[in-house]
């Protein structure tokens, strides 16, 4: 990637939802181009910069699928303020693991777990307001807000997030080919 | 369960012992049984040496086999737009409130099962449906009702009144091949008079193309199959008539037997084939008895078997296979798998089957209606046939022509004729849109009904659906997007999970909660199926949708709500549970749909 000097940085803000921070770790394994990264790349919120909500960005990478009220309104966030919003990894992209619960009712399994599991003598659904409230089935992000790439893997590759973004950052249409496009 | 087994074996027997013969084996063994026990399956597997994942693989590929059990009278609705438009919908909620049957369960007494099933082939006196595998058309409330009562009290079918179970040929335009008198041999005698080179040429002088939609020239494929290595040549009629809209095939099986037959042993004359097929579409099973008899008497009368009308060496002879509810068949490579008794799997081409067709043997598939028609070749010459029609589309063709018009039926026309002429004939007095060619057809508009029905211009296998100005073209698009989702093989990815995806879109649009990145969508995965589909049952599948989005987009546009995005599914109610669960109901217990973005 060349040096841009006196080009406005691109913003990035990154996220994730109901997923294992597997992809932002995949993220971390593009190694020393992150380096190379940091030279066209302003960070806005995200994990890597705790800063806690998103102002305006060129991209949004979401990893993760939407389990929660929360996810929901992290997810508004990220739409209403990124250009380009990403959904990176399969849980994002399909609901992944977490979506193994949409075949059970959650009614059924907010019981079996906070109120009839063995050892528990006082059990009780925690309802603190703090506390998100669980969406009945986990959707992939795409089913809440419009979305504008994906990049399936669980987790992608440091190599696929770097050659997505290089090419999104480059103006040329994101093109992942095989080996690095594989959705396991 | 002994008795299953015992049934099972019998129907091997039966059938010699042929694995080829397995989808036969199934539906003889479930007319015995009433559907297809593990016990059974395992028993057909043992005497044909196959493995059993083979023979469950078959058995839950048709949609008119069944493993689990189901009622000792099975109701199927046909769900075609034209049935819907004729009421269907609504017969099928009296009828099961009157049984007391949920749609697509089983009676708690066994008693009876009422689901729907793809078009049934009778538009022209919807709506119709199958009971037990036979038809029942121009349903109402008082015949459900009557129905209700005969299920009931148990009335073998046989006893039903007959005209619930009479079927009209409805024949509205007669042309070269209905209008005449047919005297079965005289095409046989006149093209044998020819011989079999001089035959041939007649069929290539008079253009003839395939009349199952997609037009090959029938000459060239009767060459090909003639000239290809392997003395086992096989003809095949595909009487497999699955599209929505189309019954004309029907009408030539139920009128027109003998020409169909008498055009299999002409191509087999030219061919040199001695083994014909005719595959025949499960819902037209009432036609079995009518054809074996043709056969019979056309055997007796010395035009099937071993030296036609004494001509050495001239050995041809007719079996009937029974389809089980499988659209995909229609295609001639499924078509072949199911005849050999497997799954109805497309397969890739080349090879082409006028090489490598039944069994790996030469094989010739025609439609029924271009069987018909060699006979007019025969018994008129090449010249006399293409004298008729328009010059890259010769002769006739057969139109079934059903929906809002006052004269539903079989109509034959030159090729050529325009779609106004068309309409105009059949008493269509507001019509918006036509669509020709069925469900992978074409959707013709109100400025496009000086078009011509002809290969040149509107191809037609032969559906020709009219919808009159009260209709709703998004809901007939979204009526096709359902049949293909649910006659996908499932072979391939691209149809089997696009089908899927666009009736999600299509259902997504209809509750009202589409959003301008779903048309986006939809037209993307248009594209993908169009271009990534192993077969034209994918690659047609998204027609409909395409044509409807180019002709009459508002009527996609006004179910949009005006957002960007908007999700299939209520975010707030999807909190319920959890809101029920918690005993909450404090602001971040809500989502509200006025932010989304």
């Amino acid at each position: 990637m060349s040096d841009s000097i006196g080009m406005p940085r691109v913003r990035v803000a990154t996220t994730s939802l109901a997923g294992c921070f597997g992809c932002h770790m995949s993220f971390l394994d593009m190694d020393e181009r992150l380096l190379e990264l940091a030279k066209v790349v302003e960070f806005d919120r995200s994990p890597l910069t705790d800063i806690k909500h998103c102002g305006p960005c060129d991209i949004g990478l979401i990893e993760g699928g939407v389990c929660n009220a929360e996810n929901v309104h992290v997810l508004r966030e990220f739409r209403r303020n990124c250009k380009t919003l990403v959904a990176v990894g399969a849980c994002a992209i399909n609901g992944g693991l977490p979506a193994q619960r949409n075949h059970l009712d959650l009614g059924d399994c907010l019981q079996q777990v906070y109120v009839k599991r063995d050892g528990i003598e006082e059990g009780g659904v925690p309802d603190d307001p703090e506390l998100p409230l669980l969406l009945d089935r986990v959707h992939p992000i795409h089913e809440v807000v419009r979305v504008d790439y994906f990049i399936p893997g669980c987790p992608p590759s440091g190599d696929a997030i770097w050659k997505f973004l290089t090419d999104l950052i480059g103006g040329r249409t994101p093109r992942l080919a095989h080996p690095l496009l594989r959705f396991d | 369960m002994q008795d299953a087994e015992r049934i099972a074996a019998q129907a091997v027997e039966h059938h010699r012992r042929e694995p080829s013969q397995l989808l036969q084996i199934l539906i003889e063994t479930q007319d015995g049984i009433g559907h297809l026990p593990p016990a059974s399956l395992t028993r057909i597997a043992d005497l044909l040496d196959l493995p059993r994942s083979r023979v469950e693989g078959v058995a839950g590929f048709y949609s008119f086999l069944h493993m689990e059990p189901v009622g000792r009278y099975r109701i199927l609705f046909s769900d075609n737009i034209i049935d819907r438009m004729l009421g269907s919908r609504g017969l099928m909620e009296s009828l099961c409130r009157l049984l007391e049957v949920a749609p697509g369960e089983v009676s708690a007494d066994g008693a009876v099962s009422v689901d729907t099933t793809s078009c049934t082939g009778m538009g022209d006196q919807g709506p119709a449906i199958l009971v037990n595998g036979l038809a029942v058309t121009r349903l109402d409330e008082a015949r459900v009702e009557r129905i209700a009562s005969l299920v009931r009290a148990g009335t073998p079918l046989a006893d039903w009144p007959a005209d619930y179970l009479h079927v009209d040929d409805n024949i509205r335009r007669r042309g070269a091949l209905l209008g005449e008198d047919f005297v079965p041999g005289a095409a046989l005698q006149a093209a044998m008079a020819r011989g079999r080179q001089g035959w041939l040429e007649e069929v290539r002088i008079s253009g003839l193309r395939g009349r199952g939609g997609a037009g090959f020239t029938t000459a060239v494929k009767w060459m090909a199959c003639r000239d290809a290595p392997g003395a086992d040549k096989v003809v095949v009629c595909n009487a497999d008539e699955g599209e929505p809209g189309t019954f004309k095939d029907r009408v030539l099986l139920a009128s027109q037997a003998e020409r169909i037959f008498e055009g299999m042993t002409l191509a087999a004359w030219a061919t040199g084939a001695r083994q014909g097929l005719l595959y025949l579409r499960g819902e037209y099973r009432y036609l079995l008895k009518h054809l074996r008899a043709v056969l019979a008497l056309r055997r007796a009368a010395g035009l099937l078997g071993a030296r036609i009308l004494g001509e050495g060496g001239f050995d041809f002879d007719i079996d009937i296979h029974l389809g089980a509810g499988a659209y995909v068949c229609g295609e001639e490579t499924a078509l072949l798998e199911s005849l050999e008794g497997k799954r109805g799997t497309p397969r890739i081409r080349p090879p082409f089957p006028v090489t490598h067709g039944y069994l790996g043997r030469p094989t010739v598939v025609n439609n029924v209606e271009t069987l018909a028609k060699t006979t007019l070749i025969a018994v008129q010459g090449g010249a006399a046939f293409a004298a008729t029609g328009t010059p890259q589309s010769t002769g006739t063709k057969l139109l079934s022509i059903s929906g809002d018009c006052a004269y539903p039926g079989v109509y034959e026309y030159p090729f050529g004729v325009t779609i106004e002429h068309v309409l105009e004939d059949c008493g269509a007095h507001d019509p918006q849109v036509v669509q020709v060619g069925g469900a992978s057809g074409v959707t013709i508009a109100g400025h496009e009904f000086h078009r011509r029905i002809a290969f040149e211009d509107v191809p037609t296998a032969g559906a020709f659906m009219v919808f009159d100005g009260r209709r709703d073209p998004f809901e007939m698009a979204r009526n096709f997007v359902h049949f293909f989702a649910h006659e996908s093989c499932g072979f391939c990815t691209p149809c089997r999970v696009g089908t899927a995806l666009l009736k999600g879109y299509m259902d997504k649009l209809a509750s009202g909660k589409g959003a301008k990145m779903d048309l986006a969508d939809i037209e993307w995965l248009d594209r993908l199926l169009k271009n990534a589909s192993h077969c034209g049952l994918g690659s047609s599948a998204p027609n409909p949708v395409i044509d409807t989005l180019i002709k009459f987009r508002p009527a996609y546009e006004r179910r949009l709500v005006s957002l960007d995005f908007k999700p299939a599914f209520d975010l707030d109610a999807a909190l319920e549970t959890a809101r029920r669960m918690t005993g909450r109901d404090d602001p971040a217990a809500h989502l509200d749909w006025r932010e989304e973005v």
